[in-house]
């Protein structure tokens, strides 16, 4: 319902371009350092673990390509998106739901203004941009991770690393790996404006809003993220 | 007398429940062109409601609302926000757009529809010279006085000159000499801007000062605030208690200091 108002707005007048912007700029700039930081550590804590039991086999000229896979397909489109839910998703709903517990949300309306075009839309094309754009980041940042561990650590050589990463990542992983990020982020803006504008009872509902929009997103994003990881390995095994 | 005959606002038999909660049970009253209805009742009677019921923020179970002669009962929002134009509405508490300054608060409908700069300054400026603000402009509303949040929240249903004003208590928690200044504004406009409005308040100083007095311009050309002289100058507020969903009382001033229901007794006390 929110989804379908919100694209039939795309195609309406005034279309927010401003306050696109803005929200591009709070939710992707504003979490890009927390997003490079747990990049970091979750490359190297991926080189550490596997290059252990990699050593076990004597592969651990593998490191490179397990800390590629893992974080493209799963660990960073997913926990880019966990940072989003409780960065950006928790923002929108505290927002969105004072606005409506203060009257802000009638008195836009009262005023002339759709509040889902002028609300909803721009966090929702923001999230639905910055979602892959955070995640790209993040893995870059993991497999630069990975390579300072596998580097120092375990004495790897750099073109060993690069081109074990290399060898891993085939176009399916590619195209998983941005779209996940893009329907997590179409699911934090969802739950996130949807809590917001459905608060209720004063200060202490935006309080129940922001926490039910933080776990209803992360629930979400892992169940989905079952069944697209699914959808991406039937379309990788037909020819 | 040829009078203007459509109604600023009309409600018939207009019933809305929240799930099991019966808030208006059947309402029906009318607010004629430049007339002040004062709208009175307890708590949770559903005052602000009513006022959300004119503007189509909810849509009432049953019933008719006209605004301006127009049925605006099935409309939907894209219809209901051209009606939006002619209703001004004061919130309680003002609603104003915290994360923007009292300038962008009172040019906000201007700038939505997309007014060049020049024009939404002159109009914000005049708006708030009206309310006596012009020092606030580039506040935000966080640094604002409860009183001064009112009269912004006022100045921004002024702009765009709405021929419906509805007022949701806008001097609650206000000192005396703040509510009096804000009632005489509601005066003027009724006054002199010809102005239809619904005034929703629980202190009976500003249902006393709305029917007893009028705004006029004196011989010096001044504005100024007298006590009425005449019958007909009363017959332009009007009052309407809410109780139990129900209209319990309908009628002009007089009649209801006049009034020997014990409820409505207790509740001028
Ligand atoms: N959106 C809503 N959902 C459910 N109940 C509501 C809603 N808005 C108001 N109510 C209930 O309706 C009643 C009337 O509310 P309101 O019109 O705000 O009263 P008041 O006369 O004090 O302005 C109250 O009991 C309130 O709890
Ligand atoms: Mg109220």
């Amino acid at each position: 319902m929110l989804v379908a108002r919100s694209f039939r707005g795309l195609t309406q007048r005034p279309v927010y371009v401003r306050e696109t912007v803005t929200q591009m700029d709070i939710i992707g700039v504003g979490t890009l350092p927390i997003t490079l930081l747990a990049g970091f550590f979750i490359g190297a804590v991926l080189a550490l673990q596997t290059a252990k039991t990699l050593q076990s086999f004597g592969a651990q000229n593998f490191t490179g390509r397990l800390v590629a896979t893992s974080l493209v397909r799963e660990l960073g489109p997913v926990l880019t998106a966990i940072l989003l839910a409780g960065r950006s998703g928790s923002g929108i709903t505290a927002e969105l739901g004072s606005m409506k517990v203060s009257e802000q949300i009638d008195a836009m309306r009262a005023l002339g203004t759709d509040p889902i075009r002028k609300l909803v839309m721009p966090r929702m094309m923001a999230l639905l941009l910055m979602a892959p754009v955070l995640t790209v980041f993040g893995d870059l940042v993991g497999v630069f991770g990975g390579w300072v561990i596998a580097t120092t650590l375990l004495k790897l050589p750099t073109s060993v690393y690069l081109s074990s990463v290399h060898e891993a990542l085939n176009y399916n992983d590619i195209f998983g790996g941005l779209l996940k990020p893009t329907v997590f982020g179409l699911i934090v803006a969802i739950v996130g404006c949807r809590s917001g504008l459905r608060t209720t009872g004063g200060t202490v509902g935006v309080g129940r809003s922001t926490t039910q929009s933080v776990v209803v997103s992360i629930l979400l994003i892992l169940i989905s993220d079952f069944f697209l990881t699914k959808l991406v390995i039937a379309l990788s095994s037909t020819p | 007398m040829p009078e203007d005959s459509r109604n600023a606002i009309e409600f018939r038999d207009v019933v809305l429940t929240f799930g099991p909660q019966v808030i208006l049970d059947g309402v029906s009253f009318v607010v004629r062109p430049g007339e002040t209805k004062i709208l009175m009742g307890g708590s949770g009677t559903g005052k602000s409601t009513t006022l959300k019921l004119v503007l189509g923020l909810l849509k009432p179970d049953s019933g008719q609302i006209l605004v301006d002669g127009e049925d605006v009962t099935h409309y939907k929002e894209s219809q209901m926000m051209k009606v939006r134009q002619k209703i001004g509405m004061v919130f309680q508490d003002g609603a104003l757009f915290d994360s923007l300054s009292v300038y962008q608060n009172v040019g906000y409908r201007l700038a939505e529809q997309g007014a060049d700069e020049e024009e939404i300054e002159e109009t914000v400026q005049r708006t708030l010279r009206f309310v006596n603000l012009e020092q606030a402009i580039s506040k935000m509303p966080s640094e604002l006085s409860g009183g001064m949040r009112r009269r912004v929240g006022i100045a921004r249903a002024l702009v765009g000159s709405p021929k419906i004003i509805l007022y949701d208590e806008p001097t609650a928690g206000l000192d005396p000499p703040t509510a009096r200044t804000i009632c005489e504004l509601a005066m003027k406009l009724r006054d002199l801007e010809g102005v239809s409005s619904i005034f929703v308040t629980h202190r009976i100083q500003d249902a006393t000062s709305l029917a007893r007095e009028h705004a006029t311009i004196d011989d010096n050309g001044e504005l100024a605030i007298v006590k009425n002289t005449r019958p007909e100058q009363n017959a332009s507020t009007q009052f309407i208690v809410l109780r139990s969903g129900k209209i319990i009382f309908e009628g002009d001033g007089e009649a209801l200091w006049s009034s020997t229901d014990p409820f409505i007794q207790k509740f001028l006390e």
